[in-house]
């Protein structure tokens, strides 16, 4: 064949690697004919069936091509070295090459779905990989890190451990920094009848809250009428979604929609995140048995997007320095927000530099998926498979990326250092706090 | 042999690809129905967008990246679904049995034809070979889907040309033309049916879903 030998395999995981030293054939066994037959049915086997093995998604992938094409990393070659394994041996398949299974459906590809845009015949190769992850999930095997948070979503209903009492307090933090900007600034909590539900990833709370304190000045600018659950279902993350342990998703999805009926909310604002609204918009209520959220929710770009065009914000200045954008697969690919976001660029920067290939067409970040939440010991293995974004931002003569999603934040964060492309990450609402019009009279003294 | 080879062995090719393409069918629908996500999402118009932007050529991303793919993939598919039907020995035959009769291509529109097809088999073939990321997924099985599509056609050519006995090729090239048809719904080359189907869904989820195009 002539490959390298295989790459990644020397990454030492405890949660693929203890999982593994416990697990029998027979077990894994039962576990993906449980999962094949009652978890699948037509998707499944018309994509098996249905694919010519023409190799043409593989352009598709950045993994691929950032790993000078090297076949193991295209999409149809994952789903061999997984799946048409684990058919031909009938699922009698050993503990290690399970692990196999693990690392490359769960670290080596972020279910970002370009691949399906390049498939004649619009197979959902994501798709197949997530079931990869189910059955991996179901023996046990998972990485520890992306575990521990779905571990933390089933006890705390968040991703990060947060308890309510340091939940209320970093609210309360923010909010007095918010009215040292602007005087009306709130974050109103538990405010029943309240036209908007803002919800946020856990990290805000635990490492990024500042851009709490910026929403409650946004909202007060645009003077909306809006709150935040004090209690659990304040967390839209679900990183259960993306380790395969759906009814851990469904219980996430499900409590925070409960919260926004409860607080009997109009609709739920998301913050900058892309798995939190693919969970919440379509993962969640798949598994739940909803066609349609029982709650409407936005995006924080089609919010942004509104606030800009109906005036409830205007713009005073515009942002300087040349910015080029990350359009996160979740929100873009996943929900054809790709226009508004880039209007809302352009009306608050004034040196915009596309990139290229751009709108669903943009390549993923490579943190997405679950793939970052998988931790350190697989950093590099990521940040090598993502070298065509390193290339592609450079290319665009950027100082500022501004990236409205929080793994696309860190993600791009990561590459930026190891290519040291010398740019800087910027969420959408860091860009609009500095460019937005403060009446006098909100301004605090 | 000749009499067993355009008599029943036709029959017997024709109702096995009949009757495996509706069994194809039925358990497809069947299948949708556990799947619980496609009836709900299905959608014509986004299903038709899709299916438009991706059998027209050039209409997608990557047709338009992989230019010769394209190129090559039309002519060989084109070629192939409409040389059995139109060609004139086909319809001689075929009004011979049954009566009715339809326009045919001339010789040499049919040579063209048949050539273009042999030539974009070996194009495949190259491309299987060459290329790293087809080859790591090529299996046995690949080749042997392509020699069973492209025989009826080589097989015909030859015994047009008359380069051998003539009964005797003709006699191989309706036995690879049977053999051809009853493969076509239990192997991958039944992604003829299937297809139009996974491309519609797709199209369903990126565009009524997602509110994305997916070309």
């Amino acid at each position: 064949m002539g490959l390298p030998a295989a790459v990644n395999t020397t990454v030492s995981d405890p949660g693929i690697d203890e999982a593994a030293k416990s697990l029998t054939t027979q077990r894994i066994q039962e576990v993906i004919h449980r999962v094949i037959d009652k978890e699948t049915a037509a998707r499944f086997r018309t994509y098996l069936n249905t694919c010519v093995h023409c190799g043409l998604c593989s352009d598709a992938c950045h993994w691929f091509l950032s790993n000078d094409r090297d076949p193991r990393f295209s999409p149809v070659g994952k789903v061999k070295q997984t799946l048409w394994e684990i058919l031909r041996k009938k699922g009698k398949v050993d503990p290690y090459f399970l692990k196999d299974c693990s690392r490359i459906a769960q670290t080596e590809c972020n279910v970002c779905r370009r691949c399906s845009m390049y498939c004649p015949f619009g197979i959902d190769i994501a798709y197949l990989l997530l079931v990869v992850r189910r059955i991996c999930s179901e023996c046990g095997m998972v990485p520890q890190f992306l575990q521990d948070t779905v571990n933390s979503h089933a006890v705390t209903f968040n991703q990060m451990w947060v308890k309510q009492d340091e939940w209320i307090d970093t609210l309360q933090w923010q909010e007095e920094d918010a009215r040292s900007e602007i005087t009306t600034a709130r974050i109103p909590l538990d405010k029943e009848g309240a036209e908007v539900m803002y919800s946020v990833i856990a990290p805000e709370p635990k490492i990024l809250a500042q851009l709490l304190g910026y929403i409650a000045q946004i909202m007060a600018v645009a003077k909306i009428d809006w709150t935040m659950p004090s209690f659990d279902g304040w967390d839209n993350s679900n990183m259960a979604m993306y380790s395969g342990d759906f009814e851990t998703m469904g219980r996430v999805e499900r409590a925070h929609y409960e919260a926004a009926l409860k607080l009997k909310v109009r609709r739920i604002v998301m913050g900058e995140c892309g798995h939190a609204f693919r969970g919440a918009a379509y993962d969640g209520p798949k598994w739940l048995a909803w066609k349609e959220p029982p709650v409407p929710l936005i995006h924080a770009v089609d919010f942004y997007h509104e606030l800009i065009t109906s005036g409830k914000i205007k713009i005073a200045r515009k942002f300087e320095e040349p910015v080029t954008l990350q359009e996160p697969c979740n929100i873009v690919r996943g929900r054809g927000l790709g226009r508004k976001l880039r209007e809302i660029v352009q009306a608050t920067c004034a040196d915009f530099r596309p990139p290229d290939p751009e709108f669903e067409h943009n390549y993923c970040c490579g943190a997405g998926g679950g793939v970052i939440n998988c931790g350190p010991p697989w950093k590099t293995s990521r940040v090598t498979g993502n070298r065509v974004k390193a290339e592609q931002l450079a290319a665009t003569g950027a100082h500022i990326v501004i990236t409205p999603c929080h793994n696309c934040h860190s993600g791009i964060e990561d590459i930026i250092s190891t290519y040291k492309l010398g740019q800087h990450v910027k969420f959408f609402s860091e860009i609009l706090i500095q460019v937005m019009e403060i009446p006098d009279e909100l301004k605090a003294q | 042999m000749y009499e067993f080879a355009s008599g029943p062995l036709v029959w017997i090719a024709f109702i096995v690809f009949f009757a495996g393409m509706v069994y194809q069918f039925m358990k497809l629908l069947m299948l949708a129905k556990k799947d619980k996500v496609i009836y709900p999402y299905m959608s014509l118009k986004y299903g038709l967008r899709s299916l438009f932007h991706w059998i027209v050529p050039f209409a997608s991303k990557n047709m338009r990246q992989r230019y010769e793919v394209t190129i090559v993939t039309f002519a060989f598919h084109i070629c192939l679904v409409l040389l059995p039907i139109f060609l004139a020995a086909h319809v001689v035959m075929f009004s011979f049995a049954w009566g009715p009769r339809w326009a045919t291509l001339s010789e040499h529109a049919a040579t063209f034809m048949t050539i273009a097809v042999i030539l974009a088999a070996i194009f495949f073939l190259a491309r299987r070979l060459m290329m790293p990321e087809v080859r790591f997924v090529t299996f046995g099985s690949d080749y042997i889907l392509l020699a069973v599509a492209v025989a009826p056609f080589l097989t015909g050519f030859i015994a047009n040309r008359q380069w051998f006995d003539y009964e005797t090729t003709v006699i191989i090239h309706m036995i690879c033309g049977a053999v051809m048809l009853m493969a076509i719904p239990f192997t991958r080359l039944s992604h003829m049916l299937f297809f139009p189907f996974t491309r519609a869904y797709m199209g369903s989820e990126f565009g009524a879903v997602r509110h994305a195009k997916d070309w």
